[in-house]
């Protein structure tokens, strides 16, 4: 029995090391500074970057972030703060189905929602997806960071005089900050790897898109297209895009637990 | 419910008191809170009876009585901190210097009937920024750095603490960040302070510490303070109440009241039958 749970834990640890090893194998020679600066180049031709990809990934994960926090925290602060126990659970429940919504069919929402209007495929309608599904994963964090703020504290700014609003700007939340802020990034990496709900909603670009309403390129997209080419100069160039991704939701989970390991924590008691 | 034994409590301490000898000392009093003919509710369930006393001014008043006797709840309708809690009723008059604080911006009667709560509870912030909190949220103008230097001095910590004030509050010990609460709470310059046991999660060392504080505290403010250790009434409170389910049964100057108590229930529960 416990050489079955020792190799179990050893396999789910080699599983990530194995990916790990494979992109750094196959993309690790192809990721050099070309890749960063260079758009595609056509094929054929060897060389070109993935700049527009990397970009349109950074713009659209921004302007997702930018629906998705904002609604999901406040709805977070609502649902910790000031709802009621059965509005609370409709919308807890609602929060958790939506988590669960496959990503394909909520890029199917997006675009009947910001594509079809528009008649074409744009930034911001790959960043809608995005947003909606960071939605729910930042307000249930949020609701359960604030939550486990401990009363007693809540209690203290109060009877100094601090009112309600008061005392969830300036104590509650700065005091589940650092969670709150943990799992908006894990919320970003979590969707920055997502390739369905962009197939169609911001599509793809070889060139640089201008602006929000254009198809734009990302890394995800960008590797599905070139893993499936018939092309071996694309497939190299996908394995180092994986990389890239990869390297970049490392980083950003790194960031996470920094934050969390900072500051002043609440001691448990 | 049993009729209480006192039943006409009126919201003058003098009538409240048993004695003559009593009731000479405690006539020129200047009350700075009165409670009167308080019924108080959660949901359906009564949970004070009929409350009348008065909190003298500069001066310290305990609240005793066995757990689930209602002290800390009438404590903490004193600054209507009942209300951040389910759903409550209260019914009858608590007057802060003549005026109802019933009728209050509760913000405003909380700044100045100030609270210390059962186990220390500073902010997840500096030292400075736990003492700076009120008078900032308040709207203070002057110097916080001098407040806060002001109020840890009148908390007895400030030696302890000078040199680290933008430490986190929690590396401090239990003690320590009990006074810093006191502090935190002095800062706002409360009328009243009100302090739920503030001393039962605390080491006897830094219990002493609490009581001396409490009875230099009076020069600069007047004290409520609710404690199931009735050691601690007689040593640091001018008066006492004891409450038995919901009721006041007696309230008098503390020394009477732990000498001479006029109630054989309040003799039964000093003496520790039961309780």
């Amino acid at each position: 029995m416990l050489t079955m749970t020792g190799v179990s834990a050893v396999v789910s640890v080699l599983v990530l090391f194995f990916i790990l090893g494979y992109l750094m194998f196959n993309g690790g020679t192809s990721v050099n500074w070309n890749f960063f600066t260079k758009l595609p180049k056509p094929v054929g031709e060897t060389g070109g970057g993935m700049a527009n990809a990397i970009v349109g990934s950074a713009k659209i994960l921004l302007m997702a972030s930018c629906i998705g926090v904002p609604v999901g925290f406040l709805g977070g602060v609502y649902l910790a703060e000031f709802s009621g126990k059965g509005v609370a659970s409709v919308v807890r429940y609602a929060a958790d189905l939506l988590n669960g919504v496959p990503s394909i069919v909520v890029g199917i929402f997006a675009y009947s929602v910001a594509v079809l209007p528009f008649k074409h495929f744009s930034a911001f309608a790959g960043a809608f997806a995005l947003g909606v599904m960071m939605i729910p994963i930042t307000l249930r964090s949020t609701e359960e960071f604030l939550k486990g703020v401990p009363r007693m504290l809540r209690e203290g700014a109060m009877a100094l005089g601090a009112s309600k609003w008061r005392t969830i700007a300036t104590v509650i939340v700065p005091a589940a900050y650092r969670g709150i802020v943990t799992a908006i990034l894990l919320a970003l990496a979590r969707v920055a790897g997502e390739t369905a709900p962009l197939l169609f909603t911001s599509f793809g670009n070889r060139f640089w898109s201008q602006g929000l309403s254009e198809p734009t390129a990302t890394l995800p997209v960008v590797i599905y297209t070139y893993a499936v080419a018939p092309y071996e100069d694309w497939h190299r160039q996908a394995w180092a895009a994986g990389l890239v991704l990869l390297g970049l939701i490392l980083v950003v989970n790194i960031l996470a637990r920094t934050i969390l390991s900072r500051g002043i924590a609440i001691p448990r008691s | 419910m049993q009729a209480s034994t006192k039943p006409e409590l009126s919201v003058n301490i003098t009538t409240n008191v048993t004695t003559p000898a009593a009731r000479e000392t405690s006539t020129a009093l200047p009350l700075r809170m009165t409670i009167s003919k308080l019924n108080f509710y959660y949901g359906t369930k009564q949970i004070l009876f009929d409350i009348g006393m008065g909190i003298a001014d500069k001066k310290v008043t305990a609240l005793i009585g066995p757990s689930g006797c209602g002290k800390s709840t009438l404590l903490r309708t004193l600054n209507r901190m009942h209300e951040t809690v389910g759903t409550s009723r209260l019914e009858g008059e608590i007057l802060l210097d003549g005026q109802n604080i019933l009728a209050q911006d509760v913000t405003l009667l909380r700044r100045r009937v100030g609270m210390v709560f059962q186990r220390p509870n500073p902010f997840p912030k500096s030292i400075f920024d736990n003492i700076a909190y009120g008078p900032k949220i308040n709207g203070y103008k002057g110097s916080l750095a001098d407040i806060v230097e002001k109020s840890l001095r009148n908390s007895a910590l400030w030696e302890e603490v000078k040199d680290h004030l933008h430490k986190s509050a929690y590396e401090l010990s239990g003690g320590q960040q009990q006074r810093l609460c006191i502090a935190r709470a002095l800062a706002v310059e409360p009328e009243v302070l009100l302090m739920d046991e503030p001393c039962s999660a605390l080491d006897p060392i830094s219990t002493a510490k609490i009581e001396e504080l409490m009875v230099e505290l009076k020069n600069l403010t007047t004290i409520a303070i609710v404690t199931h250790n009735m050691q601690q009434a007689a040593r640091v409170s001018d008066f006492t109440a004891f409450l038995l389910t919901g009721q006041i049964i007696e309230f008098s100057p503390t020394p009477q009241l732990f000498t001479t108590p006029g109630d054989p229930r309040t003799e039964a529960y000093i003496t520790g039958r039961f309780g």
